[in-house]
């Protein structure tokens, strides 16, 4: 077919931020497969409770202070997070590389309170169904939190070298910084049903 | 592809319009040979091999029918025990569902919808070329299982107790859940892609109410996979959970629940008959235009009906579980909801008819396939709303009735349109024809052999033939029938021989095709037969939902995109008005490094739980190589 020129493309900027951004629509596509899994999660801790005559089976509620402690964690890296995430859309380097740090470090912390959580359920896996629905409820995010950690350390590492300056490095470090309000966002269900649901 | 070709910055609108091609071409190869075979991101290539791929599924998930039918030929027949017969049907059921018709549905959806929305490739082509892999790791593992007499025999939806740890021995169900896993990521990958595909890369001007219908039901399938496959990799991973470290969610003794399981599978389960029923329906609704020689009748109802199916899909999953004894009321529901489907369902039909009956169609092969799907697809529909009925469905419940209802539907609904796409779109991927004369033998021997194959499976089942059984006594009177079906399957083996011959026979000296041999509407056709490897030279831009038949001999487009860098244009969601000059990666080994590693964790993790741990370090490692970034002009914002 014969062409015919009616449009100039010409003045489009080479990369566009937010929706703009084809990563951004991606990362909130994985949002919604991963907010059903835990959906889905939640919804057989349910079920499993709707069955039990006892609920928890054969233990004692879990111990609230790991859970507490890290649920203000993820909620105070909140505030870096978001203000990480308005420093890439400014394109701040200097900020951006303080505050991908800070993240990097907010990160880790709830990985080590996350070794003390495991033995707070004070149940085994394969103690019963209910172990093993609090054990793969707290399994599931943590694989987000270390997914999202692994992300944020090569990010990091990313900013301070050569590649670092780029709108996309900016764009990456936004959807970053998203998927962690979401892994923190996810957290609050878990942490309702885990820690609170086994109480009533 | 070392550098670019043309120097920095360089435009389309600057380069002389001859010289244009060969310019975007080194832009976009792929290198000829292996190494390129392995690095290769086109959508195109990629789209083509998931194809094959699928296909070659199909015809050895077909042998595996092809020696049930021997077997339940005659009573008392020996030519497989019990034990070989579970794993054959396990196999035939779990290969057709999750290595053929999930897989092809998305993999015409990746050759054809960047085309028909007008860019140069798929979003995140990477992540295609990583599913691919990974779907293929899946497919291999299956069949080496069953090769090594280790395949899965607990059916195709693996009901606990008899796949868990206290029934299902050795690693056959391992197997299967695994199996899960590669298929579900691959599909979930691709379900991405084509969201982002459609949301963002459609050609400006290309409107929501100027998508084709076949782009709207790859978009409501993709969501369906979204949400819908979360369940079974749930599903499958409490399963290995409980067989490999002894957690208990399908074990009533400590707290679990087997009905669980039921739930959990058929929550994605009867999602899944839309996620192979909807792109064949929008397949249809795309190539019913050409040969009616009119638009699509209803294309608001055609859209509307997609959704409406996609959502209500949801709600009908308890209908597989009615003899399960859940509460009375949870039945009445779920069969308000069942029958509430065939709604849109009969939308889509009329509206089919309506465009036929105003239309002056032309009976080519793929007219025909279409033909013959409404028929079938109707007389399964109407099983369909039999079975939606509590009572009903506890007599036929297990038995041919409902394996006669559901190949009806699955064969009916969704093979025989994707049987006259592979007609229709065949010109676009090989540049040559399909013959149409083999096409029309093979289209009569398939609807003829299926019929005569699957209608006495009704009666069969009302007459109490359980399903799954290996074989049958003498005194039991269904032998007649038995034989019959087996005779009638040779005709439908026949038909589908004769359309692999014309396939394969057509794509090496077949008649050569025009960049248009149907006078269809769609952008696709608006490319090369078949399309070069950047698509378009300049993207086309829309302004109705025909372009092609607005203007037959110009095609408006839009100019000043970088030569030198894969580029390529980002719209908004609604309007699709141009945002940005986007990139589009290169060719790239790490997609086949990380899905080695992931196939290696997968594996390894039937085994150890130790696996997950280490298996993911080169995972990780491979993800980093893939988006570490390389220096070159993409990387430019």
């Amino acid at each position: 077919m014969r062409e015919r020129i009616v449009l100039g493309l010409g003045r489009l900027p080479l990369h566009g931020m937010g929706a703009a951004s084809v990563t951004w629509w991606g990362t909130l596509a994985f949002m919604l497969i991963e907010g059903t899994g835990f959906a889905l999660a939640i919804a057989v801790y349910l079920y499993l409770m709707n069955l039990a005559t006892v609920w928890p089976i054969n233990a004692p509620p879990p111990d609230l202070l790991p859970g507490t402690l890290m649920t203000l964690i993820l909620e105070i890296s909140l505030v870096p997070n978001i203000l990480l995430s308005r420093w890439a859309e400014q394109q701040d380097l200097r900020k951006v590389r303080v505050g991908i740090v800070i993240m990097s470090i907010l990160g880790i912390i709830p990985l080590i309170v996350r070794i003390f959580e495991f033995p707070a359920l004070k149940v085994s896996w394969d103690s019963n169904a209910y172990g093993s629905v609090v054990w793969t409820l707290l399994g599931l995010h943590t694989t987000h939190i270390i997914t999202d950690v692994v992300d944020t350390l090569v990010l990091a590492v990313l900013m301070f070298t050569r590649h670092g300056l780029n709108l996309r490095r900016f764009g990456d470090v936004q959807d970053n910084a998203m998927y962690w309000n979401f892994v923190v966002a996810t957290w609050l269900p878990i942490y309702g049903c885990i820690y609170w649901l086994a109480r009533l | 592809m070392n550098g670019p070709p043309t120097a920095p910055d360089t435009r389309d609108a600057d380069i002389e319009r001859t010289r244009l091609p060969s310019v975007l071409a080194e832009t976009w190869k792929t290198p000829v040979g292996f190494w390129g075979a392995l690095v290769t991101v086109d959508h195109k290539i990629i789209g083509r091999r998931y194809i094959f791929t699928a296909f070659v599924f199909l015809a050895i998930g077909g042998v595996l029918a092809a020696l049930m039918r021997i077997q339940l030929a005659q009573p008392e027949a020996r030519l497989f025990g019990p034990d070989r017969y579970n794993q054959i049907f396990t196999m035939h059921g779990a290969n057709m569902m999750f290595l053929f018709a999930v897989p092809v549905m998305e993999a015409v959806a990746v050759y054809l919808v960047p085309l028909m929305v007008g860019t140069r490739n798929i979003a995140f082509p990477r992540l295609n070329a990583f599913s691919y892999w990974i779907y293929l790791a899946g497919g291999v593992l299956l069949w080496t299982a069953f090769a090594l007499d280790m395949g899965p025999d607990v059916g195709w939806f693996a009901y606990v107790p008899l796949s868990g740890p206290q029934y299902g021995a050795g690693k056959r169900a391992d197997i299967w859940a695994q199996m899960i896993t590669f298929t579900e990521l691959s599909a979930l990958a691709v379900a991405v892609e084509l969201v982002v595909t459609i949301f963002k890369q459609r050609a400006p001007g290309m409107t929501l109410d100027r998508i084709p219908v076949f782009v709207w039901a790859m978009l409501v399938t993709s969501f369906l996979v979204i949400m819908a496959m979360p369940a079974i990799m749930i599903a499958s991973t409490s399963l290995i959970l409980d067989r490999l470290v002894g957690t208990h969610f399908f074990n009533p003794a400590e707290g679990g629940d087997a009905l669980l399981w039921q739930h959990l599978f058929w929550f994605f389960g009867h999602p899944e008959v839309y996620i192979i029923f909807l792109p064949a329906a929008g397949m249809v609704s795309t190539m019913i235009e050409p040969f009616a020689r009119r638009p699509a009748f209803g294309y608001l109802g055609l859209v509307m009906a997609l959704i409406a199916t996609g959502i209500l899909a949801f709600g009908l999953w308890v209908h597989h579980m009615f003899v399960a004894g859940l509460p009375r009321l949870g039945d009445s529901f779920f069969t308000a909801s069942s029958m509430a489907i065939a709604v849109p369902a009969g939308i889509q039909i009329f509206c089919w008819l309506a465009t036929l009956w105003d239309g002056r169609p032309v009976f080519k092969t793929p007219l025909l396939f279409i033909i013959g799907f409404v028929v079938t697809f109707v007389i399964g529909g109407l099983t369909g709303v039999m079975v939606a009925s509590v009572p009903f469905d506890t007599q036929v419940h297990d038995t041919y009735f409902v394996v006669a209802h559901f190949h009806y539907v699955l064969i009916g609904g969704a093979v025989f349109p994707l049987l006259g796409a592979v007609h229709y779109w065949f010109p676009k991927l090989t540049g040559r024809m399909m013959s149409e004369r083999l096409g029309q033998w093979s289209f009569w021997l398939i609807i003829v052999g299926f019929n005569a194959t699957f209608f006495p499976m009704h009666i069969l089942g009302l007459e109490g033939m359980p399903r799954r059984i290996y074989t049958y006594q003498p005194d039991l009177p269904w032998h007649g029938l038995n034989l019959f079906i087996s005779l009638s399957a040779v005709i439908l083996i026949a038909g589908f021989l004769l359309f692999f011959i014309n396939a394969i026979r057509s794509a090496h000296f077949g008649e050569v095709a025009p960049d248009n041999p149907w006078d269809a509407p769609t952008l696709e056709w608006a490319s090369t037969s078949p399309p070069p490897s950047y698509n378009f030279a300049m993207i086309p831009v829309v302004s109705s939902l025909h372009p092609l038949w607005d203007d037959r001999e110009t095609l408006p487009v839009a100019a000043g995109l970088r030569t030198d860098r894969r580029e390529l244009v980002v719209t908004t969601l609604a309007g699709a008005e141009p945002q940005a000059r986007e990139a589009s990666p290169r060719n790239s080994i790490w997609p086949l490094w990380a899905a080695i590693a992931t196939t290696i964790m997968l594996i390894w993790s039937i085994f150890s739980p130790w696996a997950v741990i280490w298996g993911s370090i080169p995972v990780a490692v491979a993800l980093i190589g893939w988006f570490w970034p390389k220096g070159t002009p993409e990387d430019e914002s």
